[in-house]
C-alpha cells in the first residue's frame, strides 16, 4: 500500500518496456525514492562502471507518499552513478511530474542500456512505449515540453526532459520537469543524454491507494496546520522564497564571493529577495511576479519572475520576455556573488537559460567563478575564452559564458566539464571549489563550521541538501547553535543527514523540516504504508541509506582521504565578518563523525555497523 | 542633546517582513540611525516598534545575539544591528 508495487523497466537498447513487481522487502528497508532506487542501483550495477557506459542505469523514483494528500508530496528523484563525481548521484525534484508518474501506477522507472537513436518514453497509466525523438534532439527543454504536450493533445501530461546541456554531455546537466523544476545536481541530465533518452512524458489517472486513508487525512491535516502556522513555512518561504537567505548569509560572513577569495559580497543586497520585490524604474514592475507551488504543497516557495524587457540580455529576445521560474538562493549566489555579479536581471536571465537548456546553476556559476580566477592570474587569457575579458564582476562576460556553456560552443565546452577538470587542465586545481568533484553551494564553511563537515562527508560531493546544518547554525531552526564552533557539530551533521535521507525517500520535501520533525512526518508514512513506521524506524532507514551510499562510493574507489575540503577553506582565513581570521577546522570534527557513524578511523563502516543496519 | 546623551551612529537593517518598520530614508533595507550611549539591543528594537517576538535573528556585526542577551547587550558606535523574522531557504 502506498507503493504501487510496480516498476517499469525500460531496455533502451532493445526498445522494450516491461512491468515487474517492486521488491517489497527492499521497500520496507529503504522506503522509496532515494533509498529504494539506490538499493536497486547497488544490486544491479557495478560501482566502478563508467557513468556514461550503457551499463550505468538511471532510475526515476517516487516515494510512498508521492502523489498522496500528504503535504509536499510532489517529490521524485533520479538516481544513477554521477559523471561529475564518479560517486552515487541522487537528484531530487519537485513540480508535478513525480506525482503524475506515481498516479500512473509506477513506483519507479529503471532505464538500462542505450538507445541507438534519440527516443522518448511515453507513459499513460500502465501503457508505456519508447518513441522516436529524432525531431526533438537539439531542442531545448521548453521546446521539447511544448512539442510533446501538443503531440499528446492532453494539457494534463507532465514532461521531464533534457536540453542541449544533457545532449552535449555537460557534466552538470540537469533533468528539468514542468519547465523549471529540476533534478539539478551531479549531472544526471548528462547520463540521460548518454542513453539517447530525450524525455519522458506521462499521464496518470490510476490514483494512489494508501493503507489507512482516514489516518493519512488526519496526520496530513496535522502537518498542514503546523506548516501553515509556522513563521517560516507559513509566511517566510511563501512571501520571500529561499532568496531571503542572501542578506542573512552575507551578514554572517558566509557568502562565498569571488570564487571564495572573499566571504562577503558588496552587491548581496542587489540580488536577494528584497531586491526581487522592488519596483523597477524602467517598466514600473518588480522582478518577482508571484510565488508558485509544486504538487500538493502548501508552502509555495518557488519564484515566478519577469526580466526587465529593456535589459540587454532580453531586449531583442521576446522569447525571454515571459514569466518563468525565478531565482532561488543557490542560483543567485552561484551566478551572482561567486562571480561578483550584482545584476539581478542578468542573473534571472542566466537562470532562465539553466532551465531552458537543463543546467545546474550551482556548478555552472561556481565553474565560471573558477574560470574568472584563472583569468585573473593569467592562467587563461582571451585566447582561451574566445576574446572575452573574463573579469570578476563583469556581467556581460558572465552572460557570454552562460550562453556558450548552454550551447556547447567555444570555451563553453570547457566550462561544461566543471571547475575541477577546468582548473586541473590549466594547472591550478586549488582554484576549484569542489568536494569529490562537485561544486559546493552557498555557504562558506569558514564561517559555518558544521557545513564544512556536511560538505566533506556528503555522499554526492559538495552539497547542502544532504545535511543542512545552516538551519541550526545560522537560522536557529529548530534551535540555534554557534556557527563558529566545532563542538557538537559531528552529531548535528549526522542527525541532519539521517533525517534528510528518510525525508528524501518518503516522497515529501525537505523544506517541511523547517517546521515539522520526524515525529510529524513518520505518522504520515505509517498511515500510508504497510507495517509500523515509528520515527525511530524512519530515521534508522535514513541511516541505513547513508551507509549504503557510503559503501557504494567506497566500492567505486573513494576513501576517507576524499572526505575533505578545498585547501582554500582549510588554510586561507576568512578576510571579513564574524569569522575573520578563521579557517574551517574539519580535523576537529571528522574523527568524531566517523566514530558516531560506527566507521573505522579511515571512514569505512565497521562490520558491526553494517550488521546493525542489515547491510 | 545634553552632554550626558552621547549620540552615536550605527547601521540598522531590517529584512523580510520587518522591512516595514524601517525609517523611510532606508535603502536596500539599511539605514544609519543614532543611538545613545548605553542603549541596548532591545531598546533599539522597541524604539522602532519591531515586535520582539518577530525579532528572531538578531545580529550585531553578524554575530547572533540571543533573546536573553538583548536586554544586556549595549550597542557601540559603528556597530551594525541587523534583524530578521524567522526565515529559511536553501
Amino acid at each position: 500500500m502506498s507503493w504501487t508495487g510496480k516498476i517499469l523497466r525500460v531496455d533502451l537498447a532493445a526498445g522494450t518496456c516491461t512491468s515487474e513487481a517492486t521488491n517489497m522487502e527492499w521497500a520496507h528497508d529503504y522506503m522509496g525514492q532515494r533509498g529504494l532506487a539506490t538499493k536497486y542501483l547497488v544490486e544491479e550495477t557495478d560501482p566502478k562502471v563508467d557513468p556514461f557506459s550503457p551499463d550505468n542505469k538511471m532510475i526515476f523514483a517516487t516515494g510512498p507518499l508521492t502523489g498522496t494528500i500528504a503535504p509536499t508530496s510532489g517529490r521524485w528523484s533520479v538516481v544513477c552513478k554521477g559523471p561529475l563525481t564518479g560517486a552515487i548521484a541522487c537528484s531530487n525534484s519537485g513540480g508535478f511530474f513525480g506525482a503524475e508518474l506515481k498516479n500512473a501506477g509506477w513506483d519507479m522507472v529503471i532505464f538500462e542500456g542505450k538507445s541507438a537513436s534519440p527516443v522518448y518514453l511515453d507513459i499513460t497509466n500502465d501503457q508505456a512505449e519508447l518513441k522516436d525523438a529524432s525531431d526533438l534532439w537539439g531542442k531545448s527543454v521548453w521546446e521539447t515540453e511544448a512539442s510533446l504536450r501538443e503531440r499528446r493533445g492532453d494539457p494534463d501530461v507532465r514532461v521531464a526532459s533534457i536540453g542541449l546541456a544533457g545532449e552535449n554531455g555537460v557534466l552538470y546537466a540537469a533533468i528539468v520537469n514542468d519547465l523549471d523544476r529540476a533534478a539539478g545536481r551531479s549531472g544526471v541530465g548528462a547520463v540521460m543524454g548518454s542513453k539517447n533518452l530525450k524525455a519522458v512524458v506521462v499521464r496518470g489517472t490510476v490514483g494512489v491507494t494508501v493503507n489507512d486513508p482516514m489516518a493519512l487525512m488526519k496526520t496530513s491535516n496535522v502537518a498542514k496546520e503546523i506548516l501553515a502556522e509556522h513563521a517560516v513555512t507559513g509566511t517566510g518561504l511563501p512571501t520571500h522564497g529561499t532568496q531571503v537567505l542572501m542578506n542573512v548569509v552575507n551578514e554572517v560572513g558566509a557568502l562565498p564571493t569571488h570564487n571564495s577569495r572573499d566571504v562577503q559580497f558588496d552587491g548581496a543586497s542587489d540580488i536577494g529577495a528584497e531586491a526581487m520585490a522592488e519596483v523597477r524604474e524602467s517598466d514600473g514592475e518588480a522582478n518577482l511576479v508571484s510565488n508558485h507551488a509544486c504538487f500538493g504543497c502548501p508552502i509555495s516557495c518557488a519564484r515566478r519572475s519577469k526580466i526587465d524587457p529593456t535589459h540587454f540580455t532580453v531586449k531583442d529576445k521576446p522569447q525571454y520576455q515571459i514569466v518563468s521560474g525565478g531565482l532561488e538562493y543557490e542560483a543567485a549566489w552561484a551566478m551572482g556573488a561567486a562571480n561578483g555579479v550584482n545584476d539581478l536581471e542578468a542573473l534571472t536571465y542566466a537562470n532562465f537559460i539553466c532551465n531552458e537548456q537543463g543546467l545546474d546553476p550551482i556548478s555552472l556559476g561556481s565553474t565560471i567563478a573558477a574560470a574568472m580566477e584563472l583569468y585573473s592570474t593569467g592562467a587563461i587569457t582571451q585566447e582561451d575564452t574566445g576574446g572575452v575579458a573574463l573579469e570578476f564582476g563583469d556581467t556581460k562576460a558572465f552572460v557570454a559564458m552562460v550562453e556558450a556553456t548552454a550551447r556547447g560552443e567555444g570555451f563553453g565546452k570547457e566550462l561544461g566539464q566543471g571547475s575541477l577538470r577546468l582548473c586541473e587542465k590549466y594547472g591550478h586545481p586549488e582554484f576549484s571549489m569542489t568536494i569529490k568533484g562537485q561544486e559546493f553551494p552557498a555557504y562558506d564553511p569558514r564561517a559555518i563550521q558544521g557545513m564544512g563537515l556536511a560538505y566533506a562527508s556528503s555522499n554526492r560531493g559538495g552539497c547542502h541538501l544532504r545535511g543542512y546544518t545552516v538551519s541550526s547554525e545560522v537560522l536557529g531552526l529548530p534551535e540555534k547553535t554557534d556557527p563558529l564552533v566545532t563542538e557538537g557539530k559531528a552529531g548535528l551533521v549526522k542527525a541532519f543527514q539521517d533525517l534528510t535521507a528518510g525525508v528524501d525517500s518518503s516522497g515529501t520535501c525537505i523544506f517541511t523540516t523547517f517546521a515539522l520533525s520526524g515525529d510529524d512526518i513518520a505518522p504520515m508514512v505509517d498511515a500510508s504504508c504497510d507495517g509500523d513506521w515509528s520515527v525511530e524506524r524512519f530515521v534508522e532507514v535514513g541511516e541505513r541509506i547513508w551507509n549504503m551510499e557510503r559503501q557504494y562510493n567506497i566500492a567505486a574507489g573513494f576513501t576517507g582521504a576524499d572526505d575533505t575540503l578545498p585547501e582554500r577553506l582549510l588554510k586561507d582565513a576568512a578576510k571579513s565578518g564574524p569569522a575573520k581570521g578563521s579557517v574551517n577546522r574539519l580535523h576537529e570534527m571528522l574523527p568524531e563523525y566517523y566514530e558516531l557513524r560506527g566507521w573505522d578511523a579511515s571512514g569505512v563502516p565497521t562490520a558491526e555497523t553494517l550488521g546493525r543496519l542489515g547491510l | 542633546m545634553s552632554a550626558n546623551h552621547h549620540n552615536m551612529k550605527i547601521t540598522f537593517k531590517l529584512f523580510a517582513g520587518l522591512s516595514a518598520y524601517l525609517p523611510s530614508d532606508a535603502t536596500r533595507n539599511s539605514t544609519e540611525i543614532d543611538v545613545q550611549l548605553g542603549e541596548t539591543v532591545h531598546q533599539v528594537i522597541d524604539r522602532f516598534n519591531v515586535p520582539r517576538e518577530e525579532a528572531h535573528l538578531v545580529m550585531v556585526n553578524g554575530i547572533y545575539i540571543s533573546p536573553e542577551q538583548r536586554d544586556l547587550s549595549e550597542i557601540r558606535a559603528g556597530d551594525t544591528l541587523a534583524i530578521w523574522p524567522p526565515v529559511a531557504g536553501g
